[in-house]
């Protein structure tokens, strides 16, 4: 059993919900070294040769088990970069709750680069929150995700910032097979001076394929961010990307969903909408006798839900 | 008690100022249904949302049970006790049903009494409360849950602007027996029916009451068909 000091314990409460190291299958990382790693009968984990990171093979048997593969960051000036490679065979059903916590008075942070192969009719929830906390400026997390997907399968991402990144570049691309269901939501919350990427990239390559991309994002002080996705049709199916924006104080977001068809057959569209709250939101919430503080923290609280 | 003295509200519309409310004097008692009507555009909606503080007025004072409210905030006007519907709900993304009726009665409500709440408008409760209230719901299943957050807040003063529209008649009737005899209820309305039911009504013509008193008194004078005239804008 390993000790957890205080600022891991309240990390690891705060990006996985969790109150120790669970049992089951576990990776937990800390400050660039993987200090536990726990297979199961049905989820293998094993440590990489030639990069850091680990592989995790998801086996045709796992039915709705849970992987927790959480990140922690407290030492100063390290950047971890980590390579994880997820194989999910035929038919398997899992959930895999990731995220990263930075706590640190200067620069540090994470560089996670995640490839998922998931196989045919498969079923994958991919959990992922990040969270930075300390004082000082210079944490960063620049999250990578690849997904590859079969026939059939299907992949809910619920990704989640959920505050005091300094910078953060989150790069997600995707190519799905006939009839895959990817679904994503993002949630992003920026404050201070803090700036945050998002580019999604989908590859609609099989028949009746199928995509959702739903982010949503607060930005206040003088925080910036840049939503950028593309999502392109090459065959019969179905795509669309939503995207809403809270824009607070003098913060900044720029919104570019661009939808390509390559085929006469694709159905694609995007919403895009920023904006400040809406003033009779508030005035309701008022009525309901919310000072307008409060007002303000529910509307966004329910947004980021 | 509510009362108003010489409430003026005025806006600059292309340049030239526009009277909406024209020097309104008036009381609404206790334990007391009255009907605020007249034509669109007459300054209905516009008088309950200076009572509420949403509107703030250029001249004039408000009281309630005395104390001066003219300068008190939204939200300090909710605590005092009077509660407001909106003619069209204000919908939100991530609030739930439940989430609103738990900051409209300032504490966490169990499933059970949530449900009471919103069984009194006549909505099978539970298939309600984890919703979030967004424009999933249709216009009728918002309309209803509004009146019924309006009612939850315990409060003193009760204002329902519209209350009927866009609800069907079995909520109608439904609506019309939660106004009993022992708060302020004002109700900004269109409907014969409601009008009947009021204890007293309140004519609004061009920024001004035209008539204000009795029910019966008012209906009579206003003549048989005024309100299907109100609809048809005659």
């Amino acid at each position: 059993m390993i000790e957890l000091d205080s600022i891991t314990r309240n990390l690891l409460k705060q990006i996985a919900g969790l109150h120790k190291i669970p049992d089951g299958a576990v990776s937990f990382r800390r400050n660039g070294k993987g200090e536990i790693i726990r297979s199961t009968a049905h989820i293998e984990i094993k440590k990489k040769e030639d990069n850091p990171g680990i592989n995790i093979y998801v086996h045709s048997s796992c039915q709705n088990e849970a992987c927790h593969i959480p990140v922690v960051v407290t030492n100063e000036g390290l950047f971890d970069l980590v390579y994880n490679d997820f194989y999910i065979e035929e038919g398997a059903k899992v959930t895999i709750v990731a995220g990263c916590g930075v706590h640190s008075g200067s620069s540090s942070g994470h560089n996670g680069i995640h490839t998922f192969h998931i196989g045919k009719n498969a079923e994958v929830t991919y959990i992922e929150n990040h969270l930075a906390l300390g004082k000082g400026e210079g944490k960063i997390l620049n999250p990578t995700t690849i997904v590859n997907m079969k026939e059939g399968s299907t992949m809910t991402m619920n990704t989640t910032q959920i505050g005091g990144v300094d910078f953060a570049n989150r790069k997600t691309t995707a190519n799905l097979k006939d009839k895959a269901l990817l679904t994503i939501n993002e949630k992003i919350l920026t404050a201070s001076n803090n700036i945050a990427k998002t580019d999604f990239k989908v590859n609609l390559i099989g028949e009746n394929s199928r995509c959702k991309i739903v982010s949503r994002s607060v930005a206040r002080d003088k925080s910036k961010q840049v939503f950028k996705s593309n999502m392109i049709g090459k065959n019969m199916c179905f795509g669309h990307v939503e995207c809403d924006g809270i824009v607070l104080d003098n913060a900044n977001i720029d919104s570019i969903p661009r939808v390509s068809a390559r085929n006469n057959q694709a159905s694609l569209s995007h919403e895009a909408s920023i904006g400040k709250i809406a003033s009779e939101q508030l005035t309701k919430l008022m009525t309901l006798g919310l000072s307008e503080k409060q007002a303000e923290s529910k509307i966004i609280e329910g947004f980021l839900k | 008690m509510l009362e108003l003295k010489n409430i003026t509200y005025k806006i600059v519309e292309h340049g030239k100022e526009k009277v909406i409310l024209d020097d309104i004097s008036c009381v609404f008692d206790d334990k007391c249904l009255t009907a605020i009507t007249g034509h669109n555009g007459s300054g209905k909606s516009t008088l309950t949302k200076i009572i509420m503080g949403i509107v703030k007025p250029t001249r004039g004072k408000i009281f309630f049970d005395g104390e001066d409210i003219t300068k008190l905030s939204v939200d300090k006007r909710a605590k005092l006790g009077i509660n407001y519907a909106f003619q069209q709900p204000v919908t939100f993304k991530g609030i739930t049903v439940k989430d609103l009726i738990d900051i409209t009665t300032g504490e966490e409500n169990s499933t059970d009494k949530a449900c009471e709440y919103l069984s009194k408008v006549g909505l099978c409760a539970r298939n309600y409360l984890d919703r979030d209230f967004d424009k999933t719901l249709s216009g009728g299943e918002q309309k209803r849950i509004e009146l019924a957050l309006a009612l939850a807040k315990p409060g003193k003063c009760f204002i329902f602007d519209e209350p009927e529209a866009g609800i069907d008649l079995w909520s109608f009737d439904k609506l019309n027996n939660i106004f009993d005899n022992e708060k302020c209820y004002i109700v900004v309305s269109h409907q014969e029916r409601l009008l009947k039911k009021a204890d007293k009504i309140l004519v609004m013509e061009n920024g001004k009451i035209a008539k204000y008193g009795e029910a019966k008194t008012v209906l009579k004078s206003l003549g048989s068909g005024y309100c299907e005239r109100l609809k048809e804008g005659l």
